[in-house]
């Protein structure tokens, strides 16, 4: 990187995206028409198991307006399966087809698509296509599942078993359980959750039977992997297909995915020779678009008196759902990498066993694998303090890697970058006011106040990743072209649907150019513009990105330097560049990147053997995740009577490198919190003993709002990741494994008195007001 | 979520609404707001035939004084409702029930006439209704009548209003400040979980309406009767008193509130609905 002052980078800059989307006049999926469209339904299966014992079109097909109502016996032979591409040995994958074929296996399972010149006839249509179906047995709890005589998920693969994965770390954890004063033991549950992006999944197929090429308009995150993987699934080459992610409201991983509809309006398209739009309903998005968690774990931790943890042992029940999507599998295994969070553990022992039911499948949901990992050592450091009577704070320093220590391999076979895990806890306590937090509690609590006070240290997975890591390639890529008239065009491989990149990119370029931030334009998410690219997910976007393009201006700067040396009458190494100009010592003149970009194209005076034009691409690989940390503190009060849960106070400090946009890192870790907020206390997706889906509305899924966040008081501290130049290591799942923890942590310190060690999520009012309740009547109570 | 077809039908005023309604029978819905025949019609849960919106019936759309009584149109939205001075200060327990109704695009699209007439279990305004022992009129066939809130609400999403029928008018009396709604919000919807409408009357005598419990909503009589003529109520008496908001009731359950947390939460709520409308700090 070369040394630029840096008069963007850090500041506060407000959103370059946000008055097109303020105003109403951005372009989603949805708002793509095509001369000639016409518009997808499905018909959906209301089992949660099912023979499929016949299927009546011929009404549908005399709706007024319906085109074409096709089946899984017509198309599924020519779409390709659904495609899962987490790399676990011996998994065992269901074939999911684009359409059910003779079963269907989760309430929601597409099952019919009928087209038509407008959406009202398509789901008129829908309607009218009646299909028989036998119900078949059931299953829905994941242990219920693994048991001797289950029914079955797929009775074809015999067992409801996906996968087995052993992760076995650091020293001999058999020893560690022999040395042990104590053995601590939890089960605990994080339920599923439905990532309720406001904008729901959308696709338009366009297909251009003259020269054989497809365009497909998808709310999507991943562009590029859907250029890679939907060739295979509808026979359009990878050069020949276009895929353009526009506006995308909201992804959270639920849009990290290669969909069946995807693949389907693409098949239509060509053969029904028109364009094809599906835009999926509230219900489905409920039913049929991923979910995030569903794992129960069984912890075990061994210590000594003093609080030293010698080893932890897990086991997961990952419940998969019905199918793999795109990293189902691969979710559960995230969470064996930070297993040990910011702590010492020499030795651990993780089984992790994927589990098939009948729901909708598990995917990528905001954090994938880490707030698993996270709330589970965060709540056991709470349960061992508890145990052991230590203090909960002192147990984590003592754990806490010294910041001279990284890089710092740990137990699960990751070596984190960097870190002041101290730093960031006693910036927390600071802003808490600790010690006045705790003398407030000791206050509440002489009234009889159910007062607690939480506290999460946690570090995570970023940058996703190294490209050993993957299964395709874990690199970023990125162009940058100063353009004839000097202005500045960046193409970045990511896919920003939110995190604010088309502002922040502009920062980093403006500032290595030199140039004018409003001269610098940010291209992203069509992939006949950023020709490669990996996306955007696992926090990777600006560490991987903008690297990227960082490295494309060191090409620019080199190239604009010899350039000058030549219109100097100078050696390149005798030209500096700052500011965004060119000189050299004793020149006549300094030459502004702007000149020497109307001369790189003009081409009038080329430096000898060097091309015209002035632009690079640039592709770079990381040699390691980063690590972002941080500490957060949260108090809340729980209403005796009620069981509500009142957020008191809430402190984070997150480290995730130097900040291109504090801004943009405020909203992420605001949005994050909100998101942990909603998971600690009240959301999770529920589905009865039948298969069938109670939280399929906004009627019924809380996601958190305004009156449910309290006012935060966030700090940061900054430790740079040697990985890459501008030392950043992301920041847009750290709210949501920081915080829930932190939140969990401080109800769970509430009903201390009543000898409450461990809840599972989520802590509603009810569920609350039952334990103090109970506790109450058995006299046990304050 | 495209609707069934349907026909869309305009009357300009009570009398045209009453007459299709009479023309088209149970194919017709009254639209009054629309926020809970929308989104049933979006899910075809609902496929009217025919839509009679009432949004431009002329008259429907007013808050007024009336002898003793505030009169209110059924047009009249949520939020004219919350931000009315004349209520504010004659009958301020509408607006602090209005206030709590959804978010304010709904409150500025939602009418009091229309969620009485569909009364939902969960909807607030049953309850301030009731502890109001309002008047409602109703215009059919036969002309108009007037039912009282006390009876209006038979069970899950029926009234006493017959099918032919357009809701008109709300009659409200004057009340003093001693009014208080506690409610517990059912955490995605906003619907009430249990909310708690109380009323002091002058001479002591307090109406409890309460709603998000049962099948419909209902006056809490027992409550009422513990605390009859008694001006300043004591915190104790109001503890045992709430103790009886649940009595009789067979509450309903589902994922949000079991049947048993709600039984709970009708005397809480009660409770501090009194304590606040006696005007006893906690």
């Amino acid at each position: 990187m070369s040394a630029q002052a840096k008069k963007y980078s850090g500041q506060p800059l407000k959103r370059v995206e946000d008055p097109r989307l303020v105003k109403g006049i951005g372009t989603f999926t949805d708002d793509v028409r095509l001369p000639g469209l016409l518009h997808a339904a499905f018909v959906r299966s209301p089992h949660a198991h099912a023979r499929v014992t016949g299927i009546d079109t011929q009404a549908a097909k005399a709706v007024k307006g319906v085109v074409a109502v096709l089946t899984g016996a017509d198309v599924n032979e020519k779409c390709g399966v659904v495609p899962c591409a987490a790399a676990i040995p011996d998994l065992k994958l269901p074939k999911h087809t684009v359409l059910a074929g003779e079963r269907v296996y989760f309430v929601g399972h597409p099952v019919v698509v009928v087209v038509a010149t407008d959406a009202y006839a398509a789901r008129d249509g829908a309607d009218a296509v009646d299909v028989s179906y036998d119900p078949l047995p059931v299953v829905i709890n994941p242990e219920e599942a693994l048991k001797p005589g289950s029914p079955l998920t797929h009775p074809d693969l015999g067992t409801n078993i996906a996968f087995t994965h052993n992760v076995n770390g650091g020293g001999d954890i058999d020893e560690a359980f022999r040395k042990a004063d104590r053995v601590i033991k939890q089960r605990v549950y994080h339920q599923r959750l439905t990532p309720m992006t406001i904008e729901p999944r959308a696709v338009v197929a366009s297909y251009h039977a003259g020269e054989g090429t497809m365009t497909i308009w998808s709310a999507t995150q991943v562009p590029h992997y859907l250029r890679t993987l939907l060739p295979g699934m509808i026979g359009v080459p990878e050069n020949k297909l276009r895929i353009i992610a526009p506006e995308v409201g909201g992804g959270f991983g639920a849009k990290l995915n290669v969909y069946a509809e995807e693949a389907l309006c693409g098949h239509l398209a060509m053969r029904l020779g028109a364009p094809v739009k599906w835009t999926e309903s509230r219900r489905e998005n409920a039913t049929s678009t991923i979910h995030g968690r569903d794992q129960i774990g069984y912890y075990e931790v061994a210590v000594k008196n003093d609080g030293t943890i010698l080893g932890l042992k897990a086991r997961t029940v990952a419940d998969l759902g019905s199918y793999c999507q795109l990293l189902t599998p691969a979710v559960p295994t995230l969470t064996g990498l930070v297993l040990t969070g910011c702590y010492r553990i020499p030795s651990i022992k993780m089984e992790i066993v994927g589990v098939y039911t009948h729901k909708m499948a598990t995917d990528a949901y905001r954090g994938a694998g880490r707030p698993e990992a996270t709330y589970l050592i965060e709540r056991l450091m709470d349960l061992i303090a508890k145990e052991l009577g230590l203090d909960r704070v002192d147990l984590r320093l003592k754990h806490f890697p010294a910041p001279t220590d990284f890089p710092f391999a740990t137990a699960c076979g990751v070596t984190y970058d960097s870190g002041n895990y101290q730093g960031a806890l006693e910036k927390a306590r600071q802003l808490a006011d600790w010690k006045g937090l705790m003398s407030e509690r000791a206050e509440a609590r002489k009234s009889g106040r159910l007062f607690g006070v939480g506290v999460s240290t946690y570090v995570e997975i970023c940058a996703i990743g190294p490209s050993a890591a993957m299964p395709a390639g874990g690199w970023e890529w990125g162009c940058v072209r100063v353009e004839f008239s000097g202005k500045v065009t960046a193409i970045t491989g990511v896919s920003p649907h939110g995190q604010g990149q088309e502002t922040s990119f502009a920062q980093i370029v403006a500032d290595q150019l030199g140039v004018a931030i409003e001269d610098v334009v940010v291209m992203h998410g069509d992939t006949a513009v950023a020709h490669y690219g990996r996306d955007t997910y696992g926090s990777r976007a600006t560490v991987l990105g903008g690297t990227a393009l960082v490295m494309c201006t060191d090409k620019i700067v080199a190239k604009g330097k010899i350039f000058a040396a030549h219109l100097l009458k100078t050696t390149p190494d005798k030209v500096e560049f700052s500011g965004g100009t060119f000189s050299a010592p004793g020149a006549a003149k300094e030459l502004t990147i702007g000149e020497i970009a109307l001369e790189a194209y003009v081409a009038k005076n080329l430096p000898p053997g060097l091309e015209p034009g002035l632009e690079a691409s640039s592709f770079f690989e990381t040699p390691n995740f980063t690590f972002p940390f941080g500490t957060h503190i949260v108090a809340v009060e729980i209403d005796r009577e009620t069981g509500r849960v009142d957020i008191k106070k809430y402190i984070a400090v997150d480290d995730c490198g130097p900040q291109i946009n504090p801004l943009l890192v405020e909203g992420q870790v605001q949005g994050g919190i909100a998101h942990s907020i909603g998971q600690a206390l009240f959301e999770q997706t529920v589905y009865d003993e039948n298969g069938q889906l109670l939280t399929g509305e906004f009627m019924d899924y809380p996601i958190p709002r305004a009156i449910d966040i309290p006012e935060y008081i966030l700090g940061h501290t900054v430790t740079p990741s040697p990985t890459n130049p501008l030392g950043v290591k992301g920041v847009g799942e750290a709210g949501t494994i920081g915080a829930t923890p932190a939140v969990a942590n401080a109800v769970i310190d509430a009903l201390e008195s009543l000898g409450v060690t461990h809840l599972d999520m989520p802590l509603t009012p009810e569920r609350l007001w039952r334990v103090v309740n109970q506790r109450s009547v058995a006299g046990v109570g304050a | 979520m495209f609707a069934a077809p349907f026909e869309y039908l305009r009357p300009s005023t009570v009398d045209e609404a009453v007459a299709l309604l009479a023309q088209h029978g149970d194919d017709a819905k009254l639209l009054a707001g629309g926020h809970s025949l929308i989104p049933a019609m979006k899910m075809r849960l609902a496929q009217p035939r025919f839509i009679v919106d009432l949004g431009r019936v002329s008259g429907l759309s007013y808050i007024r004084e009336s002898g003793n009584m505030i009169a209110i149109g059924a047009m009249t939205t949520h939020y004219a409702l919350e931000s009315s001075a004349l209520l504010g200060s004659k009958c301020p327990l509408i607006p602090e029930t209005a206030q709590t109704i959804g978010d304010l695009q709904v409150r500025n699209r939602g009418t009091l006439g229309g969620s009485l007439a569909h009364a939902d279990p969960a909807a607030d305004w049953p309850a301030a209704i009731l502890a109001l022992d309002a008047e409602i009129d109703l215009a059919g066939p036969q002309g108009r009548r007037t039912v009282k809130a006390d009876g209006f609400f038979v069970d899950l999403l029926q009234t006493r209003a017959r099918p032919d029928e357009v809701l008109c008018e709300i009659r409200v009396p004057a009340t003093s400040k001693q009014v208080a709604y506690e409610k517990t919000e059912q955490k995605a919807s906003g619907f009430a979980i249990v909310g708690v409408a109380v009323v002091v009357g002058k001479g002591g005598d307090v109406r409890i309406g309460v709603t998000g419990v049962a099948s419909c909503a209902y006056r809490a009589k027992a409550v009422e009767r513990a605390l009859a003529g008694q001006a300043a109520a004591s915190s104790d008496a109001i503890a045992r008193a709430a103790s009886h908001a649940g009595d009789g009731i067979e509450a309903l359950g589902d994922i949000h509130a079991s049947p048993e947390f709600r039984l709970h939460l009708v005397e809480v709520n009660t409770a501090r609905a009194l304590r606040r409308a006696y005007e006893i700090k906690n």
